[in-house]
């Protein structure tokens, strides 16, 4: 019997919400294990790094690499999986765009490292004792990998091959991806984003849209969303417009406004812009005739000023890949 | 110590009077490119910090564009538009001005400060109010310093 191609399932800075989506596969589970021989995932299995590295440089067929790259030993480990892999393919939003690690870039290191450790109403740390790279014990020394400056996408530190984006990625894509390599089927030019379409949510979304003009912004708590109505023709921040087709759209669908986590659509370099420029497009300030120029400013305040945190929504899941990457450090 | 106080400021004044910021300034050409073209053909005389964009309308201008000066080194980013009620296409310049509002409430939060893109109305006949605009908006980013972008 011919050796099954090899197949590493890694987790970086990470939930573990992609592996759970990966079993997620149920039965199918079963064809992807018999198609491929996993060697690696320390999620689901008892696989230590030395082997990987004992293993010959491009052996592995494909990595699937989740989380994003946090600390130096996230980037070394990346760095190690692309040597051995002749795939890397970035698997859900972490390893695709940062996700919610990469929101971290919107602060600096110690102002994180303070917050999670010293200045947090829960904790009790008295003699305010923060994560060292080396820590003296009687026994010897204790190391643990440094964070780096900011949040990295698993692109910004090794060649990715192809990008798998949701948080976590629908088990039917990840189907379609599994069983395309699983074949040897054809994939796009390297560097695409595949088990996704290439349109926004809107175009997965079931939702009647119609013209859209906005007069206020609601937040989720403020009213009970009409069941049918395109959600942000209803004034709910939905980033279903400015966020990639190919989820199905199941948070429209219950109730719950698109929150962005397929990143942006195919030509969209920026979801935080895309997201800008949409909603910049359907504000309604009302009939503006007869008012001077400080007058409209202070009406199109007053519509946008309703949402308090742009950042966190625009960019929830791709801050660390956007344009600007994060909080300008000077 | 003192000194070395008032040694840093003045260093850092004297830094402030030779840092010649860079200002990318997207112009709609129907109202405030022809105000800068007022302008210049008066001789009125005003900094030339500003690189001008010329766009058919500010209602075209994508976010990523400003984004992608701020990325490319710009310190900072001028959106001129036709006043209220003159958009050559109806409305393209309050799209503008919404998009400007929630775009600056993203850099805020970002750490760029709201003065390095500043959206204003300049009309065709309005040579004295562009040159103005300019003289302010290079003398504020100047204030600021520069803009580095770090990834």
């Amino acid at each position: 019997m011919a050796e099954k191609p090899k197949l590493a399932i890694y987790w970086a800075a990470s939930c573990g919400g992609c592996e759970i989506a990966f079993v997620n596969l149920h039965e199918r589970f079963l064809d992807a294990a018999a198609a491929f021989d996993l060697v690696f995932c320390p999620c689901l299995l008892d696989t230590k790094r030395r082997e990987v590295e004992a293993l010959p440089d491009g052996s592995i067929a494909v990595t699937l690499f989740n989380g994003a790259i946090r600390t130096e030993e996230n980037a070394e480990m990346a760095r190690l999986l692309r040597k051995k892999s002749r795939l890397l393919i970035a698997f859900g939003s972490c390893a695709h765009e940062g996700c919610i690690p990469g929101l971290a870039n919107l602060s600096g290191t110690d102002q994180l490292l303070r917050t999670v450790f010293l200045d947090n109403p829960t904790l009790d740390n008295p003699q305010a004792i923060l994560p060292a790279a080396i820590s003296p014990v009687p026994e010897g020394e204790l190391t643990l990998p440094p964070l780096l400056d900011r949040v990295r996408t698993l692109a910004q530190v090794a060649r990715v091959d192809y990008a798998v984006p949701g948080c976590p990625p629908e088990p039917e894509r990840i189907w379609e991806v599994v069983e395309t390599l699983a074949r040897g089927g054809e994939l796009p030019p390297p560097g695409s984003v595949i088990g996704a379409g290439t349109l926004s949510v809107c175009d997965d979304c079931a939702r009647k849209k119609g013209d859209k003009r906005v007069e206020r912004i609601y937040r989720t708590f403020e009213k009970c969303p009409e069941p049918e109505t395109c959600l942000l023709e209803q004034g709910f921040i939905c980033m279903g417009i400015a966020t990639r087709s190919g989820c199905g759209a199941p948070c429209p669908d219950a109730n719950m406004p698109c929150t962005g986590c397929y990143g942006p659509p195919e030509g969209v370099a920026d979801q935080g812009a895309a997201m800008a420029s949409a909603l910049g497009s359907i504000l309604d300030p009302g009939d503006c005739r007869g008012l001077n120029e400080e007058e409209i400013a202070q009406r199109v305040a007053s519509l946008v000023d309703a949402l308090p945190d742009y950042a966190g929504t625009f960019y929830k899941y791709s801050l660390a890949g956007s344009i600007l990457g994060g909080r300008v450090r000077r | 110590m003192k000194n070395v106080e008032v040694a840093i400021e003045q260093g850092g004044a004297a830094a402030a009077e030779t840092f010649q910021p860079r200002i990318v300034g997207f112009l709609c050409t129907w109202c405030s490119y022809a105000g800068a073209d007022q302008a210049g053909s008066c001789q009125l005389e005003y900094p030339a910090n500003v690189s001008i964009v010329r766009v058919m309308c500010t209602g075209r201008i994508d976010p990523e564009f400003v984004l992608k000066a701020f990325r490319a080194g710009a310190d900072g980013v001028l959106v001129l538009a036709c006043h209220p009620g003159d958009c050559h296409y109806k409305e393209g310049n309050l799209r503008a001005a919404q998009r400007h509002a929630v775009l600056v409430r993203l850099l805020e939060q970002m750490g760029i400060e709201r003065e390095r893109c500043r959206f204003d109305y300049v009309s065709a006949g309005e040579g004295e109010k562009y040159a103005q605009v300019i003289s302010e908006v290079v003398s504020s980013v100047a204030a600021l310093g520069p803009l580095s972008i770090n990834s």
